[in-house]
């Protein structure tokens, strides 16, 4: 591996100041899964990298009524497993038990996830279908961004050199609301989505009072099909209901033709997968 | 550039050890400490030959920095076994002629040792997923996945 410097800050104000000193020569290291293969293949050479596995606050999983607080550095396989997260936010947790073996999500990061930003990043749309925030720490204080707003393109984010994600932020979503994720793969494990969608529908005296849809791998960034959503708000869910979103979510993706699929295909994966999740998480909802 | 010192605890014995900041935890294993039980096959966590143990948990140790385990437990296949006694899986690996060329051997005994020390009855489709991440180029998954479950049934039935 190319030689660098490894700084090991156990504050978030310590890993600011390695940061605001070494900025754009610096990367964050959180599980290292995405990181330490760029670095190995040459693609990254930063001088320094700033392992954050020692500052507590991104280690943290929290959860209470108003939310659920997931550190950037809370593990895959943590969310995977945990039973809140499984109960209430039960995309994230699908979408977690599918990142890489189970020897990458004992280190793999919701923030490391994120932060690569790849666009078929797994548990980039749960957090889409479920109206999660970044909480960003930089120079001048904390910075709260939608995540619908955190993505700028393949592998960019909001994030300037001398910021860190410390946490992502979810509000309930109340006792009448279901969620789903599901991605296409040729195989289970160790594979990377060819198009993934997450679905999220809340229920209120038998009308739908939120949909939301997210998608992966159809455009440069994880982006919601707002169409599809709002021809489900204010009815109630009927199966032609559901048929009609998943075409329309179809409108939303840009898709690109590569080794994985061709556009076409992937067209085809965001009918089947928005109608397969709208499904399911209407009957987690209770619907 | 300087190296850091990486305290942790390596098959049950605390250990110091100097490493340059830029090596992963499998070569600090294999090049630092003489634990060359841990293999790199792909280097990119694809194939599961350098699976250990980290806290207890499965960790492909080619895609961590040796620093990362620092206050940690690891433990690689030179301590799966105890007392100078094989493990379970190790015997029936032995008995039932598992290895084949060997190379994917340490890592599959340590995904398997994994989903039995969480689960000591896992189903045949927890078995296959528990060694999802570890690829065997002899394609020797049939004999695995029957050792791992003999071991997996005999476990139940001592403790029954």
């Amino acid at each position: 591996m190319r030689r660098f410097e490894l700084a090991l800050p156990r504050s978030v104000d310590e890993a600011l100041r390695v940061l605001s000193e070494r900025g754009s020569e610096a990367k964050l290291l959180a599980g290292g899964t995405d990181l330490l293969p760029q670095l190995k293949n040459g693609l990254l050479k930063p001088a320094w990298v700033v392992d954050l596995s020692g500052v507590e606050r991104v280690r943290t999983l929290r959860s209470d009524s108003g939310g659920l607080r997931v550190g950037a550095a809370v593990s895959a396989r943590t969310l995977e497993r945990d039973a809140t997260t499984q109960k209430t936010y039960t995309s994230l947790a699908e979408s977690g038990a599918l990142v890489g073996s189970v020897q990458i999500r004992n280190l793999a990061t919701l923030g490391g996830n994120l932060c690569n930003a790849a666009p078929s990043a797994d548990m980039a749309p749960p957090l889409l279908a479920l109206d999660a925030e970044a909480v960003i720490a930089g120079p001048r204080g904390e910075r709260r961004v939608p995540i619908t707003d955190f993505f700028s393109g393949v592998r960019r984010t909001v994030l300037s050199p001398d910021e860190i994600l410390l946490e992502i932020v979810i509000p309930a979503p109340g006792p009448r609301s279901g969620g789903h994720y599901l991605r296409h793969t040729p195989r289970r494990e160790l594979d990377i989505a060819v198009v993934g969608v997450a679905s999220q529908l809340t229920l209120s005296n038998g009308v739908c009072s939120k949909a939301r849809i997210a998608l992966a791998a159809v455009a440069p960034v994880p982006l919601r099909a707002r169409e599809a959503e709002q021809l489900l708000e204010g009815k109630p869910v009927t199966p032609e209901g559901i048929e009609r979103a998943a075409e329309m979510a179809v409108g939303a993706a840009r898709p690109i033709s590569d080794q994985r699929g061709s556009a076409d295909y992937r067209l085809h994966l965001v009918r089947v997968l928005t109608r397969r999740t709208l499904r399911t998480a209407l009957a987690r909802a209770g619907g | 550039m300087p190296k850091q010192v990486l305290s942790c605890t390596i098959n049950g014995e605390p250990v110091e050890v100097l490493v340059q900041p830029y090596v992963t935890l499998l070569d600090a294993l294999r090049e630092d400490l003489n634990l060359t039980g841990p293999k790199e096959g792909c280097g990119t966590g694809d194939c599961g030959a350098c699976t250990v143990h980290l806290d207890g948990q499965p960790v492909a140790s080619c895609l961590m920095l040796a620093m990362q385990a620092r206050g940690r437990e690891v433990r690689t296949i030179e301590g799966l076994g105890t007392n100078g006694a094989l493990h379970p899986l190790q015997e029936a690996f032995v008995r039932l002629g598992v290895p084949q060329c060997g190379f994917c051997i340490p890592g599959v005994l340590m995904a398997a040792a994994a989903v039995l020390a969480e689960n000591p009855r896992p189903s045949e489709e927890e078995i296959r997923y528990g060694i999802a991440g570890n690829l065997c180029r002899c394609t020797g998954y049939t004999k695995m996945l029957a050792a791992i479950t003999e071991v997996a049934g005999a476990g139940s039935a001592r403790g029954a």
